[in-house]
């Protein structure tokens, strides 16, 4: 079974929720298609949607809501197979 | 009287403050997250003091962090700088409670200049022109249709609560108003916490002026007006001072009604007053107050030779007002432009990096005000800008002709900045004839291909 890494396209803070009111875009275990929103990152108080690059079954999330990222840090594990 | 100062802010404010405090002999504690460690406030600064983890709600907007900070480095005072804290009637109530002196209003002017409605109440009891609005904020969409309906379309939705441009809707017509209100208030809801509105009218084609104001708590003296009606998104781009489309006659009522206002909140410390202005009909209306230092303070600081930072600092130790009005005098032209991180051909897109070299301008009548140092890494956790270069000359054709030169002078490398787009707006024939108005910018990006080359060569 193949696992795929969703890395972080840039620096800055990553949110996992569109809100801070709303329920996460996804959850550890839920599936998720290539295109899906998984979460925002902030960069100079602008946001930019992180977009799924596979399809399958999320295994888990790397990085917690409202971490620091790096550009290139893995932000979710799927599993593909 | 204090002798030590916690600046608890960052970047190009934070330098600012340093060095006008230094200036006073007042030691200096930078108080920094950790991506700030190695920002040249910190180094300027006499000692600095982490606060927290690089997100500002866990460092420079965490009150007791800051206010822990002042205790244990000695400070008897705080400067909020711009943003973050800095308009925070209970920040500024909490280090009063601590014994400290907080640098500038009382939590109750901040207070009531940072309610929209009770400013627009303050303004009114004043005899200070306010736009067409409703009586403060309008509770049920029946209530705030009938108050749209006189105020007359188009109208704007503002959150209570909001600031910044933030928290800002239009209706164009009636047919669209019930939508608008109830997303405005939904949005100022999860935004602010606090989904009251209020109403305006919009003007159509208003410049954006403000008037900058030094009290001491008693007396109030006003130092002219600068003109930010160039912006994008509701940021200002560019500013200058003074503003080339009013008459000395419209000024003196201008800064004056400013001076009424802020003396009848009894102001202490720096604050200024903003106003929307209806060049066909000369009039003015007061929109809001902010009741701190400006990004854009430098160019006033340009045409009166007055240090407004070190003047906040001075009241704020408790001395009166060192100035009356007629000392304040404007001499020649000054211009600012905000080199922000940002890449003016992709969008605005958000360029933060390592400064690889850096090449300033520098001569007669340029000044630049800025945190960058070669081998700097510009954090991705807050806002765009990196510089300011402000210019003042005699004339404001002069002006122009400087900033031209001193932006031709400066290089960047390392990150995309926004220096170009000023490079074309300085040669612009609108620009140098100062036609224009707030949403002239939004206009210009939207109609002109951006890449376009040699425009305005």
């Amino acid at each position: 079974m193949a696992q795929h890494q969703v890395l972080s396209p840039l620096p800055g803070i990553f949110y996992r929720r569109p809100s801070p009111e709303k329920p996460p875009y996804k959850q550890d275990g839920d599936r998720i298609a290539e295109g899906d929103i998984v979460g925002l990152i902030e960069v100079m108080k602008q946001f930019t949607e992180v977009h799924a690059d596979a399809s399958g079954k999320i295994v888990r999330f790397l990085v917690d809501n409202e971490a620091p990222i790096e550009p290139g840090q893995p932000v979710l594990l799927i599993e593909t197979g | 009287m204090f002798h030590k100062l916690l600046v608890a802010n960052r970047g190009e404010i934070a330098v600012r403050i340093v060095r006008a405090a230094k200036e006073l002999d007042v030691r200096t504690v930078a108080a920094f997250s950790e991506a700030d460690r190695d920002s040249l406030g910190v180094r300027l600064a006499d000692e600095a003091i982490s606060i927290g983890p690089p997100p500002a709600g866990k460092s420079y907007l965490n009150s007791e962090a800051i206010i822990e900070a002042a205790r244990r480095s000695g400070a008897g005072a705080i400067h909020p700088g711009y943003g973050f804290l800095s308009e925070n009637a209970g920040f500024a109530e909490a280090v009063g409670a601590a014994g400290l002196v907080f640098v500038g209003p009382t939590p109750e002017a901040i207070r009531t200049m940072g309610d929209k409605a009770a400013a627009r109440a303050a303004a009114k009891a004043a005899d200070v022109p306010i736009v067409p609005g409703s009586d403060g904020e309008v509770g049920e969409l029946d209530e705030a249709l009938t108050a749209a309906r006189s105020i007359g379309f188009p109208v704007m939705l503002k959150a209570s609560a909001g600031g910044g441009g933030r928290g800002i809707r239009v209706a164009p017509d009636e047919a669209v108003f019930e939508h608008q209100f109830h997303t405005a208030q939904a949005e100022a809801k999860a935004a602010f916490g606090n989904g009251a509105l209020y109403l305006e009218r919009f003007l159509h084609r208003a410049r954006h002026l403000e008037v900058q104001v030094l009290g001491d708590g008693e007396r109030v003296v006003h130092c002219f007006e600068r003109e930010c009606s160039l912006q994008r998104r509701r940021q200002k781009v560019w500013e200058e001072a003074p503003s080339p489309a009013i008459d000395d006659v419209t000024r003196q009522a201008l800064c004056k009604s400013a001076v009424r206002l802020a003396e009848r909140v009894r102001y202490r410390g720096a604050g200024t007053l903003e106003y929307l202005y209806d060049e066909e009909t000369g009039e003015f209306f007061f929109i809001e107050m902010n009741t701190r230092i400006q990004v854009e303070h430098p160019i006033t600081e340009m045409i009166t030779g007055i240090d407004l930072v070190r003047e906040m600092i001075r009241i704020a130790q408790g001395y009166s007002l060192s100035l009356a009005q007629a000392d304040v005098q404007m001499r020649g032209a000054a211009i600012e432009v905000r080199i922000n991180a940002e890449d003016p051909d992709r969008n605005f897109k958000p360029s933060p990096g390592r400064i690889a070299a850096v090449t300033w301008p520098a001569g007669p009548g340029v000044r630049v005000d800025t945190m960058l140092y070669p081998g700097y890494v510009v954090p991705p956790y807050y806002d765009s800008l990196l510089a300011k270069i402000i210019v003042h000359a005699e004339t404001r054709d002069l002006a122009l002709a400087r900033l031209r030169r001193a932006l031709d002078e400066f290089e960047l490398d390392g990150v995309v900045t926004t220096a170009l787009l000023h490079k074309r707006l300085a040669r612009l024939p609108e620009v140098q004839a100062a036609k224009f108005d707030t949403g002239f910018l939004e206009r210009l990006l939207a109609v002109r291909a951006p890449s376009a080359p040699g425009q305005g060569n």
